[in-house]
Formats: C-alpha cells, sequence, structure tokens
C-alpha cells in the first residue's frame, strides 16, 4: 500500500514535470506568434499598410506566347496573331448589367459574346479583366477610343489568337486548340499545372497541340501591379516575365503534305509515310480534313454540325483511328512468318487450282482468279498476290504462330507515335475470341487471315510502321512527327533521338525473297505495274483490297452494282528505293475499289517528290488501263459458312 | 470559464464582419454554438469512469466508420470523408479526434506506471491506423493533428527522453533522403508551401492576401468593419480558415494579444486540471485534450501568418463550421467533468 502511494506520488510528479515541459513549449511557440505579429504589424507595417490602403494590388498574369509548329522547311503550320479585345475588370464596374448594355449600343456585342465573358468571370478573381469582344476591327477599337471616358473599368487590349495558315492542310496533323473546359481544369490540376494557366485560356485539344501542350504552353509570368481606383495601373510593383513556348520542327513537309492531299482529290482515305531508317513522319494524311481555325474560339453549332454530321466523317483521324482489315497487304508479312518457321522455302512450290479446301472439307475458299495461278513459289506467290497459296500457308503455321509473329511489326498494338487517341486494331487469337464472343476458333477462320481477311483490323499508321519495318530489315523504329524542338527564348534546338522500339531477328534470305517479290508487283506482271512504270527508281509494294460487306458464296461481286460506299476500300503499301529504303508508305482509299490502281498511283506521287523532287504533272498521268488479272480483290465467304 | 464565453462573444463579431455583415451566417453559427454547448453539457456529465469504459468501444466504431469512408464514402472536393449513412452525413475523422486521446489514455491507464517500450510500440500503432486512414482521405491537416493528439499522450504517459532525442534527429536526417525521393512536382508543391510568393497566383494567393491583411492591421487595427482586405473580397476563406486575418486586421497587434492571452489562459486552466485528475486516465486525456487545442490554434495562426504551410485547419472557437466546434466543446466538457470529478475517483 505504501509502495503504491509512493509509485503514484512519484507517478503524479514525473506526470507535472512532463505537464510543464508542454506549458512551456506552448508559451514559447505562442511567443514566436507574438513575435511575428510585432514583426508584421508593427515593424513592417508601413509597408503593408502601403499594399493594402492604396490597395488593390493586383497580379496579373502574363501569358506566354505560343510555341509555332514549324514544317521540315520552316513553312509556319500554327502561329499566334494579336486581336484588339475589349475587356472589362470587373471590380472597376460599378454595374455590370449597364456597362454591358450601354457598350451594346456603341459596338455590337452578341449573346455569345456575353455568355463567354460570363463563363470568364466565374473562371477568374474580379480584378482581372475579361473579354467581352474579340476581334475588334478598327472602326469598332476607334469608337470604343473615343468614348473610352464613359466606361471606366473597361478598356482595349490586344491578347494573341492562334492562327493555323494552312487551314485544312495536315490538321489532324496539327491540330488545334480551343477554351479550357472543366475537363482540361481537372487535368491541369490533377498534373499540378493549373496555376501556369492562370491567364490562358486555350489549351491544346488535339494532334501535335494537345501530345505537346506542356512544351507549347510556356511559362505564365506575373506582374504585381497597383492599381488606382479607376482602375489603371499605377505602377508595376514587381514583374516576373513569362518564358515563351517551344516551337516544334517537322519531320513532314508541307509540300509534300499537300502534293499527297491533291492526289485523294474528293475521296476518303488516309495516308502515312516514314522514314524507315529514323522513325520520321513525312506525310500524314486524313482526308477529307477540316480546318482548324474554326476551334479556336469555339465552333459555332452551324459548321459543328457539319462537320460532325458529315458521311465522310471529316473529324475522324483516319491514321490513328481509322480501322480496316489489311486484305492482301498483310500477305508478305505472313510470308515472312511462314518461311522464319521453316515452311514455303525454295524451291516449294504449289500447283494453283483456284482454291483451297480444308481437310475433311468440301467449302472451297477461292482464289481471286477463279482459274489459278499455275506453278507458285513464294516470291511469285507475293507478287501475284496468290490467295490459295496463302491460304494454306496460314492453315500450316496455326493462327497463334502467325499472330505472334506479325505481332513484332506492330499489328494489334500501338505505335507509341507522338499524338494521342491511337487505337491497337485487332489481330486475332483465339483466347481473343472466346472473350468476345464465347465461341471457339474455326479452322477457316485461321485460312482468311492468311490473306488480311476475317477479323484482322489494323489502322493505316500501324501498316505504314509494319512496311517501315520491313524495309529496315526488322529494325522497328519509333514514328515521330517531331524532330527537334527549338528552346523559345534561346532559339537553341534540341533535336529529339530516332529510337529503336525493336530488333527482330530475321535471316537476311528470307527478307531478300519476300523483297523481291514486293519489287515485283511494281514490275510488269505484278499487281501494281503501272505504279512502277518510268519510276526511274525502284519500288517494293503490295497491293491489297478490303471488302466492306460480306458476299454470299457463289455470289458474284459486281463493283458497279453496289452502293458506292459498300465498295471495297483500296491498299497500298510500299518503300523505295527498294534497295536502300528512304520513304515506306501505306495508302488507304476507303470504297476505292483496287489498290493497284485507286491507292498505287498517290503512293507513286508521294514518292516521286520525296524521291526526285518531282512535282506531279498538271493532267494526272494517265494510268494504263489495269489488265483484268490485276485484281486482288478476294471473295470470302459469309461468317456461319465456316463451322459446316 | 469566462473565457470561453468571451472567446465565443468575439467569435460572433469577427464573423459578423468576415460574413460581409451577413446576419444569416450568425444565425446559422448561432444555432451551432446552442448545439455544441449542448454536448459540452453532456460531455461535463458523463463521468471519466464512463469515458474510459467507452474509449474502446468509440475507437473501434471510428475505425470501422474510416474503413467505411475509404470503401464508400462520398467524394467531394477531391477528398474522402463523408459518410453517408441514409439520414446524414458524417465526418469520421472528426470522433476520431476525441476517441483517439481516450483510447491511448485508456491504454496506458490500463499498463499503469510501466512506461516500457513495448507499450509504446502498441501505443504507437494504435495511434497509425486512424492517422493512416485520414492520410489517405486525403486530409493531411486533421491527421497530423490528430497524431500529434496522441503524440501528446505517449509524451504525457512517459515516453523516454532518449527516444524523442533519437527519434527527432533520425527525422532530421531523414529529410534530405527522403527529399530526394520526391517526384519534381512534389517538391514544388513543397516550396510553395514554405514559398508562398513561388506561386502567387496559385497556392499562394491566400497566405499572401491574408499577410496584407494582418500586416496592415498595426498597432491597433483598422476597427471593427473596417477591414479593407476583408471588406473588398481579397481575402479568401475568410469566415473559416482565414478568419484570424480578418481579426488580425481589425483590431491589430492589440487584438492578437488578446486572443494570444485568451488562448494562454484557457491552455493553463486545462493543464491544471490535468495537474489535478486524480487518475492516470484522466489526467493523460485532459492534457491531450488541452495540447491539442493548443495545436489547432498555433497551426492555424501560424499558417495565416506565414509561418507554417497552409492546411485547412480552423481556428478553435473562432472559425466558422459546425462539426469542428462540436468536437472542441465536447472536449471542453470532458475538461470539466475531470474538473469536477477529481475527488469522486480519489484513491
Amino acid at each position: 500500500m505504501v509502495a503504491e502511494l509512493k509509485n503514484y506520488i512519484h507517478e503524479q510528479y514525473y506526470f507535472r514535470l512532463r505537464l510543464s515541459v508542454a506549458g512551456l513549449l506552448v508559451l514559447s511557440l505562442f511567443a514566436l506568434l507574438a513575435s511575428r505579429f510585432y514583426y508584421l504589424q508593427i515593424v513592417q507595417y508601413n509597408h503593408y499598410q502601403t499594399l493594402a490602403e492604396n490597395n488593390r494590388i493586383s497580379l496579373v498574369p502574363t501569358i506566354p506566347n505560343r510555341g509555332l509548329i514549324l514544317d521540315k522547311n520552316g513553312v509556319v503550320l500554327a502561329h499566334n496573331f494579336f486581336v484588339y479585345t475589349l475587356e472589362i475588370t470587373p471590380a472597376k464596374v460599378k454595374n455590370l448589367e449597364n456597362t454591358i448594355t450601354e457598350l451594346g449600343q456603341l459596338i455590337e456585342v452578341s449573346t455569345l459574346d456575353k455568355k463567354r465573358f460570363k463563363k470568364f468571370r466565374e473562371q477568374s478573381h474580379s480584378f482581372e479583366s475579361a473579354p467581352i469582344r474579340t476581334h475588334l476591327n478598327e472602326i469598332e477599337a476607334a469608337k470604343f477610343a473615343v468614348n473610352h471616358y464613359r466606361f471606366p473599368g473597361v478598356e482595349i487590349k490586344s491578347r494573341l489568337f492562334r492562327h493555323y495558315p494552312l487551314g485544312k492542310l495536315g490538321s489532324h496533323m496539327v491540330g488545334y486548340i480551343g477554351r479550357i473546359n472543366d475537363k482540361d481544369i481537372e487535368n491541369l490540376k490533377e498534373d499540378g499545372v493549373y496555376s501556369n494557366y492562370k491567364g490562358s485560356d486555350h489549351i491544346g485539344k488535339s494532334g501535335l497541340e494537345q501530345f505537346y501542350e506542356q512544351q507549347l504552353h510556356g511559362v505564365t509570368g506575373f506582374q504585381q501591379v497597383e492599381i488606382d481606383a479607376d482602375g489603371h495601373a499605377v505602377r508595376v510593383l514587381s514583374s516576373n516575365a513569362p518564358v515563351p513556348g517551344d516551337n516544334l520542327i517537322l519531320s513532314a513537309d508541307s509540300k509534300l503534305q499537300e502534293i499527297a492531299e491533291t492526289a485523294f482529290g474528293e475521296r476518303r482515305g488516309a495516308m502515312v509515310a516514314i522514314n524507315p531508317k529514323t522513325g520520321e513522319v513525312l506525310t500524314y494524311v486524313s482526308q477529307p480534313t477540316f480546318n482548324p481555325n474554326l476551334f479556336v474560339d469555339g465552333i459555332d453549332t452551324e459548321n459543328w454540325k457539319l462537320l460532325n454530321e458529315s458521311l465522310d466523317k471529316p473529324l475522324i483521324n483516319r491514321p490513328l483511328r481509322g480501322i480496316y482489315p489489311p486484305g492482301s497487304t498483310f500477305k508478305p508479312f505472313v510470308a515472312l512468318a511462314g518461311l522464319e518457321a521453316g515452311k514455303r522455302n525454295p524451291p516449294f512450290a504449289i500447283q494453283d487450282l483456284g482454291f483451297f479446301m480444308l481437310p475433311g472439307s468440301r467449302h472451297r475458299y477461292r482464289d481471286w482468279k477463279p482459274s489459278g495461278h499455275g506453278i507458285v513459289d513464294m516470291q511469285r506467290a507475293i507478287t501475284i498476290s496468290c490467295d490459295t497459296f496463302f491460304y494454306g500457308l496460314a492453315m500450316e503455321l496455326g493462327i497463334e504462330r502467325l499472330t505472334s509473329f506479325v505481332r513484332h511489326f506492330g499489328f494489334g498494338k500501338r505505335s507509341d507515335i507522338d499524338i494521342k487517341g491511337e487505337i491497337e486494331g485487332l489481330l486475332p487469337t483465339p483466347e481473343w475470341k472466346m472473350r468476345r464472343y464465347k465461341q471457339p476458333w474455326y479452322p477457316g477462320e485461321t485460312v482468311i487471315v492468311g490473306i488480311g481477311q476475317g477479323y484482322t483490323l489494323t489502322t493505316p499508321l500501324q501498316l505504314a510502321q509494319a512496311t517501315a519495318i520491313l524495309a529496315n530489315n526488322g529494325v522497328a523504329m519509333k514514328p515521330h512527327l517531331v524532330t527537334k524542338i527549338q528552346n523559345g527564348l534561346t532559339g537553341k534546338q534540341e533535336f529529339i533521338p530516332s529510337v529503336v522500339q525493336d530488333r527482330i531477328e530475321l535471316n537476311p534470305d528470307n527478307i531478300e525473297i519476300v523483297k523481291r517479290g514486293m519489287i515485283d508487283v511494281t514490275l510488269p506482271g505484278g499487281t501494281a505495274a503501272s505504279v512502277g512504270a518510268n519510276a526511274g527508281y525502284s519500288i517494293a509494294a503490295k497491293t491489297g483490297t478490303a471488302q466492306v460487306i460480306g458476299i454470299k458464296q457463289n455470289e458474284k461481286y459486281n463493283e458497279h452494282a453496289i452502293n458506292e460506299r459498300h465498295r471495297d476500300h483500296a491498299l497500298f503499301i510500299a518503300f523505295a528505293p527498294a534497295e536502300d529504303p528512304t520513304i515506306a508508305l501505306a495508302v488507304i482509299v476507303e470504297n476505292g475499289g483496287h489498290g493497284g490502281s485507286a491507292a498505287g498511283p498517290i503512293a507513286r506521287k508521294v514518292m516521286d517528290y520525296y524521291l526526285l523532287g518531282k512535282l506531279p504533272a498538271v493532267e494526272p498521268t494517265v494510268v494504263a488501263k489495269p489488265p483484268p488479272a490485276n485484281a486482288t480483290g478476294t471473295v470470302i465467304p459469309i461468317e456461319e459458312e465456316f463451322h459446316d | 470559464m469566462a473565457c470561453l464565453f468571451f472567446a465565443l462573444l468575439l467569435s460572433l463579431f469577427v464573423l459578423y464582419s468576415a460574413s460581409g455583415q451577413d446576419f444569416s451566417r450568425i444565425y446559422a453559427q448561432g444555432i451551432n454554438v446552442t448545439v455544441a454547448l449542448g454536448v459540452m453539457w453532456l460531455g461535463a456529465n458523463i463521468s471519466p469512469l464512463n469515458l474510459e469504459r467507452a474509449a474502446r468501444p468509440l475507437y473501434v466504431l471510428g475505425l470501422l466508420l474510416l474503413i467505411g469512408v475509404a470503401l464508400f464514402g462520398t467524394i467531394s472536393h477531391g477528398a474522402r470523408r463523408w459518410l453517408n449513412l441514409g439520414f446524414m452525413q458524417i465526418q469520421p475523422s472528426e470522433l476520431m479526434r476525441i476517441a483517439v486521446p481516450m483510447m491511448l489514455a485508456w491504454y496506458f491507464a490500463s499498463r499503469e506506471g510501466k512506461p516500457s517500450a513495448s507499450n509504446f510500440i502498441v501505443g504507437g500503432v494504435l495511434l497509425a491506423i486512424p492517422v493512416a486512414l485520414i492520410m489517405k482521405q486525403p486530409d493531411l491537416g486533421t491527421s497530423l493533428l490528430i497524431a500529434s493528439s496522441g503524440f501528446y499522450v505517449l509524451f504525457l504517459a512517459g515516453l523516454s527522453w532518449r527516444f524523442l532525442l533519437v527519434a527527432s534527429v533520425s527525422l532530421l536526417a531523414l529529410m534530405p533522403v527522403f527529399w530526394t525521393l520526391l517526384h519534381d512536382y512534389q517538391r514544388k508543391r513543397i516550396e510553395i508551401l514554405f514559398d508562398p510568393t513561388q506561386d502567387p497566383l496559385g497556392a499562394g494567393y491566400h497566405t499572401i492576401q491574408a499577410i496584407i491583411a494582418i500586416g496592415s492591421g498595426g498597432s491597433a487595427g483598422k476597427g471593427w468593419l473596417n477591414g479593407t482586405q476583408t471588406q473588398l473580397d481579397f481575402l479568401p476563406e475568410r469566415t473559416t480558415d482565414f478568419i484570424f486575418a480578418v481579426f488580425s486586421e481589425e483590431f491589430g497587434f492589440l487584438g492578437n494579444m488578446l486572443l494570444l492571452t485568451l488562448f494562454s489562459l484557457i491552455i493553463a486552466r486545462g493543464l491544471v486540471i490535468a495537474s489535478q485528475a486524480q487518475n492516470t486516465f484522466s489526467r493523460l486525456l485532459a492534457g491531450s485534450i488541452t495540447l491539442n487545442f493548443f495545436s489547432y490554434a498555433f497551426v492555424n495562426m501560424g499558417m495565416v501568418s506565414g509561418i507554417l504551410p497552409v492546411v485547412g485547419v480552423p481556428l478553435p472557437l473562432i472559425s466558422y463550421g459546425g462539426t469542428s466546434l462540436v468536437t472542441l466543446y465536447l472536449g471542453f466538457g470532458i475538461l470539466m467533468s475531470i474538473h469536477t470529478h477529481k475527488k469522486l475517483v480519489a484513491t
């Protein structure tokens, strides 16, 4: 009991000791606060007194100039120019409604302007000015200047606006900026860069403008300005200059782009050309295009409807997001898969009777040439696009081996190009089909993958990249549009290095066989002989046709009898000069019919200019009437007939 | 008690000014205060013995609610803090402000007089779980303050000086290591926390305007309802977290000293109650509640005057707001109960 009591007293003594330590801590920290108050309120009183009394020191953000986008030769694709805007500083205006009404009597202010102004106000401090009108012309500016005295708190400012001088040319590549919306703000906050956008009202929404937003935007500066009661800046207390955004320099050439887009004419489709050695993208075409200038200041409903509801879908970024069956352009890759697996190596040849049958089935997978091609070896199979040959090869390889090989060429995965929104395409596997359709894989489906039909889907970019990898003997370079980033302040250029994505181990002999087969495609007897005629350099190519709707067995495909939009897509891949390629490309003309005749000439014009500097003739070169054997159209049976 | 009521009255006056002379805010706060006083009365009528019994269930309930928040909580302003019970929304972290010190006080009281290392490890774990859960919401301010309230219990229970020394030295030593592990943008955020002038348009805006308000208050202040920073909308959050800037601007250095004195008196009274309490549980709890009150006051005034980073912590007794006020007064109620029961539990 005594010990316990003693213990208790000891404990209480100890506790009180601790308590007094805590008390001391409290006192000393409060003393610290008191000294801070003394410093702020007594010592620095005059300083803060001035700041608060003259008051209205306001922080005005100074928006940095957005970086330019230039093509390879310095042609401007995106720049900024000054526009007069009429701006109101809400804190300086007594009756906002009246002021706006009175302004409206002087200068036209539409309801859209008012709506925009309201939105601006909600997003900014009341001492920051917000535009009530943009794009003031000289007369309007002068009119206001004369009446300025009537409107304290309203002033004319100049703001930078983005402009795309080439308009529709390459708009899917360059992209556009638009007004910052709530979603953008959320993203900016998440990235911790929102305060850098105080004062900015635009942000990259698509294309390079979006991907390189961080580099293009620059760093917002600010001024601490002392302002008198009328809202005029009296003096600048301190300022911090904005850092302009960096300029982007592309590998694409706007002239080449123009030639490519003109070659498409009114047709829909896409084209991507890549330098296979570096991965630099040389042209990036998505047809039809749109005018990005419409989006900068918020697109009006009428134009939006026109673009959004058009059957031609001009807003879709086709190279990245358009998916097409590769058709016969898939064959060179299937061929390489076969050769690498030790199948069909020369002197192996088949006797083509015009169709292929699975063992134990009477179903005929027909060749595009009903009578067959006779004796066909690997090289010739590519040159004449022999379907029968590839049906059998695909069957023997099996779907798993086939897809896992061609995946190395970028099929079914993103290429990581410097534009956002790329989709993966599709390389079908039995697991995928089980997941997607809850159905087993049928052997017949493997057969048609051999000729790039069935579920297989690629984007034009993937097809171009696969061609580039083949051209570069299996070394995959990461595709990219921007080659240099120029510092907005110092003008110093930083090169974006070419990146090797993958090195595919391939036997040079096998590559040679495939390339030979592709070179022969553009020589007399090949499926695109006309494309190679009088080129002056050698072209390795492959034509393709992708079916839009299924056609029943025994039903004849009649090009003219069916609706234009149900016609086959024309595909064409090529690289040149074939011995030492510096350009590899893929062209897709939607509903264009035959690859050789519809897509090939576009590719030829681009290669002519790129390799020889040759401009296309004013009259389109008349292509020799394609021989009947020039067709690569393959007719596939519709799905349910596979499982008979 | 008198100090408390004086502070309360003061709070209503400041709030009237801060809200732009809006009476509806005063009514709302009046209701909050009434409820809070009711809770205080309730708290004052629960004997420490019952509090000690309630410690464990309350702590477990709080933990369950926090886990509930993590799983099903409603998100507002990017943080998951609230739990929707169908008929009302509750913020379990507020409950933990009382439950954590109670739990720890109970734990050390039950192992009376033996400040062994293992006891402190268990105590540390009991503290760390709710703190981690709240930090994940994320609510850094509240979690740090709950951590400190728990730490006060550990300290008062006799955490060894050597451990404190080693811990603080190693914490300081680890800082640079931690710093190098951070991402650039995380570092930037921390830099801005400590130096608001780096980001005057964003996170630093509050602090800069608040400092101008405080500094321009001078020795005697601009007078009630005459603060230009306040009345001209330059000060953000001026009825809640930044209300101290309003007070400072309008009542000046003298007002600040008065407020510090008031707070000191309240704290002193709390510490005296703690030292007179007759059992371990009561004194640990009383000490922790009092020192926690101090933390809130210090952190809030520190952040508003620019010597601490801005974390969302209200100024006790003065800021507008319901739940935090209720928790605060419940704490005072418990202090009163401990005071009145000191003789009943004497051995």
